[in-house]
């Protein structure tokens, strides 16, 4: 026990001696929970149209200023030729065409039946797909008001049957940023643990004072517990320092339990640790832990369902996730912030991370050999 | 003349797949000699060191150090030995004193041992004053020397010294030796490996390896008798061209 405080006493001087460290502490979860929260947004707004009005009629007019009126178009040009709007698309300044053929007006007044064309870019599908939602609202808003013009005209009204109410819950204005910021919180505090879990450990084996601790009477267990703790106890004191920023800057709410929260994290932290003293100790320099965690992390966060909802992810990704802790923390945060769940609804993500994190860090334990 | 055995080795062998590291070493040290552990480089001075230090098992043969068996004891080994590399082993970003604190601490002396042995081994050095520097802005010559305090630091039975004195100028060498002496006298065993053939004339007893065996050990003296040699350096030059 004598020597575990040893080493705690000395790694802490370390930490805090080293002047890179108190900016990485308070400067990163600032930087990346203010511009990622933001930036990393699904909410479209300002889709960049052309609109081809071949009919200037004031029925087409009036369809172009319903898209003008709505916040998430934005109509860069106007234009009579097809072929012009389709060079717009290809020169990328704008995602989507309205063309509207001559004769629209007219077949609207005397068939009842008008024609467009909405002619979207599809490279990125799920950007494709909402503006395909949005503009077919905003063409349905029409049409809807097109009836009750001619409801004038001709009777009876043609009337909705099924009435559809809405209600979002657990995030009633759908705020994107309450559901982000959870997800930031969990790569900020993988990142910080493993990274400087695994750095540290392979700079003794760099600096060679490794050597010196391998002579000594310490024990594997006493010095991967010197080398987990100090890490643990910085990554859980950002996800605090995160969460005082998500409720003053973004007032997300915490609806659950903060002390369960933490228990979770601190499980979780000892798998991610556990990763990295696990990268450590089978490299022997910085680039090389850098690299490999930094891959480790990649595939982690892109599959853990920070963006994507790890349900639509095919089968076999989904069974990949059984062995990706970022996405058991991912959901767990969620869970507990968002919708109060408690620790009946959690606990066998619980029990897993248990499981894993006593297996990933007997593992690194192992196969930290004391040998030169 | 009966002396004390601290490290006997009988037999060593130490293998890695088909290449012989160590090849049927025999050698008994006693307790608080300077015993000059030579060879080139790759001769297998370093494997048999790890061997020694309980960082490495030996592939056969029976080795006992400072009492205790190399294949089953190596923790109580570790508890009574020093060692000390050409690396110095010291943390770079702790003071002087911090360094003190956490090597004894290791070794599980408590805080008042800690404090006595850090005044003793500073004042020794005459580096009191320097007590609260950082490692990292002090000269190659006084980490050598610290290094070599802390490696000495829990009273250890053997210290082992592998090639201590790379880099350094010819004083601090030179006192760096008389440090040895000292320790020497106090009746701490000192195992040290080394490129420089003067510092073996410094050595109670010396061996020499060549290709993982070993091929001479005697004194200085009369090896330099045996091979008709002015210094130990045409010893070596000798015995390692063939």
């Amino acid at each position: 026990m004598n020597t575990i405080l040893h080493i705690l006493h000395k790694e802490f001087i370390q930490i805090f001696r080293n002047k890179t460290m108190l900016p990485i502490i308070f400067m990163l979860p600032i930087v990346q929970l203010l511009v990622l929260v933001y930036a990393a947004t699904f909410e479209m707004k300002n889709i960049n149209m052309v609109v081809v009005d071949q009919d200037l009629s004031s029925k087409s007019r009036a369809l172009v200023a319903k898209f003008e009126a709505s916040p998430f178009f934005k109509i860069q040009q106007n234009t009579f030729s097809v072929k012009e709007a389709e060079s717009i698309i290809k020169s990328d300044k704008a995602d989507f065409i309205l063309n509207i053929p001559s004769g629209f007006e007219l077949g609207v007044l005397k068939e009842n039946t008008g024609n467009i064309q909405l002619l979207i870019n599809a490279i990125n599908g799920t950007t494709a797909g909402l503006t395909n939602v949005y503009a077919t609202s905003v063409i349905a808003d029409f049409n809807r008001e097109l009836i009750i013009e001619s409801i004038n005209i001709l009777p009876p009204a043609i009337q909705q049957v099924i009435n559809v109410e809405y209600s979002f819950w657990y995030n009633a204005r759908m705020n994107y940023k309450i559901y982000m910021l959870p997800g930031i919180l969990v790569i900020l505090v993988t990142l910080i643990g493993m990274f400087l879990t695994s750095l540290n450990l392979v700079r003794e084996k760099e600096m060679g004072t490794i050597e010196q601790i391998n002579v000594s009477p310490i024990k594997k267990y006493q010095f991967i517990i010197g080398k987990l703790f100090p890490f643990l106890c910085i990554a859980l004191f950002e996800l605090a320092f995160g969460l005082i920023i998500g409720k003053l800057v973004f007032n997300i709410p915490l609806v659950g339990s903060l002390p369960l929260l933490f228990l979770f994290a601190a499980v979780y932290l000892l798998v991610a640790l556990g990763i990295g003293l696990l990268v450590s100790t089978l490299s022997s320099t910085q680039q090389q832990v850098m690299f490999v965690s930094f891959f480790v992390m990649l595939v982690f966060i892109m599959m853990s369902g920070i963006f994507t909802p790890t349900e639509s992810m095919p089968d076999w990704a989904q069974k990949v996730n059984i062995i990706n802790p970022v996405a058991y923390f991912m959901e767990v945060i969620r869970m507990i912030l968002l919708k109060g769940s408690g620790f009946m609804d959690i606990w066998k993500s619980f029990v897993l991370l248990f499981i894993y994190a006593v297996g990933i860090i007997s593992l690194a334990i192992w196969k930290y050999r004391k040998v030169a | 003349m009966s002396k004390e055995i601290i490290i006997s080795v009988q037999n060593l062998m130490k293998k890695f797949g088909q290449f012989v590291a160590n090849d049927d070493l025999s050698f008994e040290v006693y307790k608080g000699e300077i015993f000059g552990f030579l060879g080139a480089n790759g001769a297998g001075k370093t494997t048999a060191i790890k061997i020694l230090c309980g960082l490495s098992t030996p592939t056969s043969g029976k080795i006992s150090v400072a009492g205790f068996d190399a294949y089953t004891q190596t923790n109580k080994i570790k508890h009574n030995i020093g060692y000390m590399s050409q690396k110095f082993s010291l943390y770079e970003d702790l003071t002087i004193t911090e360094n003190f604190r956490f090597y004894g601490g290791i070794y599980g002396l408590n805080k008042k041992q800690i404090q006595d042995k850090t005044k003793q081994l500073l004042e020794r050095l005459k580096l009191e004053d320097a007590k609260d520097k950082i490692i990292s802005s002090i000269p190659l010559g006084w980490k050598q020397k610290l290094a070599f305090s802390i490696a000495i630091m829990h009273d250890p039975k053997i210290v082992f010294l592998d090639e201590p004195t790379g880099g350094v100028d010819p004083i601090t060498r030179r006192q760096f030796w008389e440090l040895i002496y000292e320790t020497a006298h106090q009746g701490i065993t000192v195992f040290v490996t080394t490129h420089y053939m003067d510092e073996a004339e410094y050595c109670d007893r010396v061996s020499i390896m060549v290709d993982g065996k070993i091929i001479a050990l005697n004194s200085p003296k009369n090896l330099k008798n045996e091979y008709q040699a002015k210094s130990m350096d045409e010893v070596f030059l000798k015995l390692t061209r063939n």
